[in-house]
């Protein structure tokens, strides 16, 4: 049943695995994906609940390793340079791989402020942290919503605009790839459109990888849509990736046919 | 791994190893101040009822005896209350008498052991003497616990307080247990057409037995270490008699009146010796307990 | 007939029985009441100024009062908690950090025995490592009993406080490149500050009131004393030595005492009860 795993790669990729595969303990959860993801374009990572796309993301900026019991094996190259050898600093490399994560998670004992200049903020006086925070909020498109609430806590904030404000303190580290998981799972229509709209215009500017089990959703912010499926081991394999227009009429692979006509729950 | 995770994570074992040679210190240091008196007596500290300082004799049977004793009164009477308090609490009462009421029984908890030992010893003592020991005496004279003339302070009153002392953990943890068993238990029993009082003594009560159970173990350690209250209460004789109306001794008890007074070292090193039973037993009744509660709350959580 | 005879036995036995479970709870209740009432309306006479503020009389001189009682038992509880927050707090945040495992399991399996170890057991411990060898009591021996009964509840309630705080939040942290260190400390640990501070508080309300070990540690004293290194009087053993005194005039200290006491337990676990509100409002929302 398992192939060889495709290895169609999108050219000009910023971020890609090779090989990558990751482990629970005893269980592989996501087996042998190469993928490159093309530079300044969204790639969608879609496929049923349980394929390891989110898993397969947490690889992509060594958060997956935090679990317990957890560990990956196989490359992950960030501008030709794995991010798994030996002496890489996971936190170098976690500031220029950003991540927005499936519930909107702003710190709650900091301000508005200090949470969109978290990372690396602390150094700068106040009037720099404002610029900083600024340039940072305008790109979330949240700055006119809160520019003159900046103390107050984020936790009165309405979940689409916390969600804007995790996607800010991200894009505040200028990161080069920006991972996203299930960013709208959480949030109501209104809010998810607003997100969906803000994900084409930071593509401008960065390389995005989006988590996303709704297909409508990938196929109307994705360039790139990738599928993955869980094998009879639960192992999660990458079956087919490519231009979103290809993949969601001509898909070359029967299995993706049948998740995306609907055939698979 | 960064250079300040490292460090970071090096100052968090050394807290945790700090934390754990303190445990371990304590136990071993317990047990190298009683070498004296292990060495002189051997196993037999336990069984002998000869308490002596001036022939330089010690057994620790006396002390042994009240603790027991004092611990049964105490949670003979703690565990009933306790557990029907809990009851009702979990079970029947509405929300807005349950909360104010278990937060007044958290606060009887709260309530400092000497505190306790000042009101046994001026207002539980006088009333044992004048009102509830002749009343007893009066019923159930003819058998030996409640025979004897009553001095008010004796194993009684030392256990009634401790009945007080440990029916907020009984309570407490009875409740919790007991909130912990499913609803769809309770409505099972409720759709057969049982009452609620069917239903709790029936079908809750015996589903959390062994959480219970539990909880009153517990209750029984903090009786058993009980100090200062008991020490107030308990009359303070080193000896053996049948009599609930008889002053007595407990283990607690000897340790916290006579330690500042003991002069030869082997006196102290009896004392400490004392100190390392009282420790043994609470860590194999705390185990027993916390391993019952687990067993309940666990499988659920 | 038959039949609504026994529904109707039935209906008094439940009835019965819930009355009984009511008056348990209310004899609880009302014990607790009754034994506040009682200490405040002995205790309520002794407690004046001079109470709070002098140093105690020889017996027989009327008046005086537990004012370096009052003064030991803050400086040996500040002492205490200096000592126990730290090893408490690094512990707790193993736990809940790195906690699995059998190191770990065996580590809270400790705490767990220590918080049932019986406080003059503690207390001897204190003196075979800090009194004997220096053959002198001492505030700090006290502060070490102390530090050990503080540090089981510190530990646990510490851990569950940092678990609490949510996994996405100390991940929010770590994907934006912050070292394990400075997400505790500026993310988790802040969030989890209310839950940590009732634990705190709790400690201290455990420790306030306890006598035993300070009887072979602090040992007490007659003086103005502030130095930790010397023998310091408290206000528990205070209303102990009064208490079991024979003379009038300082059983009506002792209940004087007892009702500082009592408020002092009060005002902490209201104020531990306060912060442990605000700590689920934080979590809530």
């Amino acid at each position: 049943m398992t192939a060889a795993p495709p290895t169609i790669a999108p050219a000009g990729g910023a971020l890609a695995t090779d090989d990558l595969s990751a482990y629970y303990g005893t269980l592989e959860a996501v087996g042998n994906v190469s993928i490159a993801f093309r530079r300044k374009s969204v790639t969608a990572l879609i496929g049923p609940s349980g394929c390891g796309k989110t898993t397969l993301l947490r690889c992509l900026n060594r958060l997956h390793e935090l679990t317990f019991d957890a560990c990956v094996s196989g490359r992950v190259l960030l501008e030709d340079c794995d991010i798994y050898e030996w002496g890489m600093d996971p936190m170098a490399i976690r500031r220029r791989i950003g991540m927005v994560f499936q519930r909107p998670n702003p710190f709650p004992t900091l301000s508005i402020l200090d949470n969109a200049v978290a990372c690396g903020g602390r150094r700068l006086n106040r009037r720099a942290k404002i610029e900083v925070a600024e340039r940072a909020l305008r790109a979330a498109a949240l700055w006119d919503e809160v520019k003159d609430k900046l103390t107050r806590s984020p936790l009165q904030l309405s979940g689409g605009q916390q969600q804007r404000l995790c996607i800010a303190r991200a894009v505040a580290a200028e990161p080069e790839v920006l991972l996203m998981d299930e960013p709208t799972a959480s949030l109501d229509p209104i809010a998810t459109a607003v997100i969906e709209e803000l994900m084409a215009r930071l593509a401008e500017r960065f390389t995005i990888v989006a988590v996303t089990h709704n297909m409508q959703q990938a196929a109307r912010v994705s360039d790139v849509t990738a599928f993955m499926l869980a094998d009879a081991d639960g192992t999660g394999r990458l079956i087919e990736v490519d231009d979103t227009a290809k993949l969601f009429t001509k898909p070359s692979d029967p299995r993706t046919e049948d998740y995306i006509t609907g055939r698979f729950g | 791994m960064s250079p300040i995770d490292r460090g970071f994570a090096a100052v968090v074992y050394g807290g945790s190893v700090l934390f754990a040679l303190l445990i371990v210190g304590l136990f071993v240091e317990l047990v190298l101040g009683s070498w004296p008196s292990l060495k002189a007596f051997g196993p037999s500290f336990i069984w002998h009822s000869a308490w002596d300082p001036v022939a330089n004799k010690f057994g620790a049977l006396p002390m042994i005896y009240g603790t027991v004793v004092t611990s049964l009164i105490a949670i003979v009477l703690a565990a009933f209350v306790g557990i029907m308090a809990a009851v009702f609490l979990a079970d029947f009462a509405p929300r807005w008498i349950a909360t104010p009421l278990s937060f007044l029984i958290e606060l009887l908890a709260a309530v400092p052991s000497v505190v306790y030992g000042l009101w046994g010893l001026f207002v539980l003592a006088p009333l044992v003497r004048t009102a509830i020991g002749p009343a007893l005496q009066h019923v159930l004279g003819w058998t030996p616990l409640f025979s004897g003339p009553i001095y008010g302070v004796g194993l009684l009153t030392g256990g009634i307080i401790l009945a007080l002392m440990i029916v907020p953990t009984v309570t407490a943890i009875s409740r919790e247990v007991i909130a912990a068993i499913p609803r769809d238990l309770r409505e099972a029993s409720m759709a057969l057409g049982s009452t609620h009082w069917e239903t709790a003594t029936r079908v809750v009560l015996p589903a959390a037995r062994i959480g219970i159970f539990g909880a009153c173990v517990l209750g029984l350690g903090r009786a058993l270490g009980e100090t200062i209250a008991v020490t107030m209460v308990i009359g303070n004789r080193p000896e053996i008699s049948a009599s609930l109306f008889a002053p007595s001794y407990t283990l607690a008890s000897v340790i916290a009146n006579e330690f500042t007074e003991a002069t030869t070292s082997l006196y102290i090193s009896a004392l400490i010796e004392l100190g390392l039973i009282l420790f043994l037993v609470s860590i194999v009744v705390n185990a027993l307990a916390r391993l019952m509660i687990w067993r309940v709350r666990g499988s659920r959580a | 007939m038959i039949g609504t005879a026994r529904l109707h036995r039935r209906r008094v036995s439940a009835s019965l029985g819930t009355a009984v479970t009511l008056l348990c709870a209310l004899l609880c209740a009302g014990a607790l009441l009754v034994i506040l009432g009682y200490v405040v309306v002995q205790g309520i006479g002794s407690v004046n100024r001079a109470f709070l503020t002098q140093l105690p009389h020889p017996v027989g001189v009327p008046g005086g009062g537990v004012g370096n009682g009052i003064l030991g038992t803050v400086i040996i509880i500040a002492i205490a908690t200096a000592m126990a927050v730290p090893v408490g707090l690094l512990t707790a945040i193993y736990l809940a950090l790195f906690g699995r495992g059998t190191v770990p399991e065996t580590l809270r399996f400790l705490s767990d025995v220590l918080s049932g170890v019986p406080s003059i057991a503690i207390g001897l411990f204190a003196y075979t490592i800090l009194v004997a060898p220096l053959k002198h009591f001492s505030a700090f021996s006290a502060s070490f009993a102390f530090m050990m009964l503080m540090l089981p509840l510190l530990v646990r309630t510490s851990e569950q406080a940092i678990r609490s705080v949510p996994q996405t939040v100390r991940e929010g942290a770590l994907a934006l490149g912050m070292s394990n260190f400075r997400a505790t400390m500026r993310i988790v640990l802040p969030t989890a500050r209310p839950a940590i501070i009732t634990a705190l508080l709790l400690a201290i309300a455990r420790v306030t009131g306890e006598t035993a070990p300070l009887l072979f540690t602090a040992f007490g004293s007659q003086f103005w004393e502030t130095n930790p290194n010397r023998p310091m009087a408290v206000l528990a053993l205070q209303v102990f030595n009064y208490a079991i005194s024979p003379y009038a005039n300082w059983q009506a200290q002792a209940w004087g005492g007892a009702l500082l006491l009592i408020l002092a337990v009060l005002i902490l676990s209201l104020g531990a009860r306060y912060m442990l509100r605000q700590a689920s409002r934080r979590l809530e929302s």
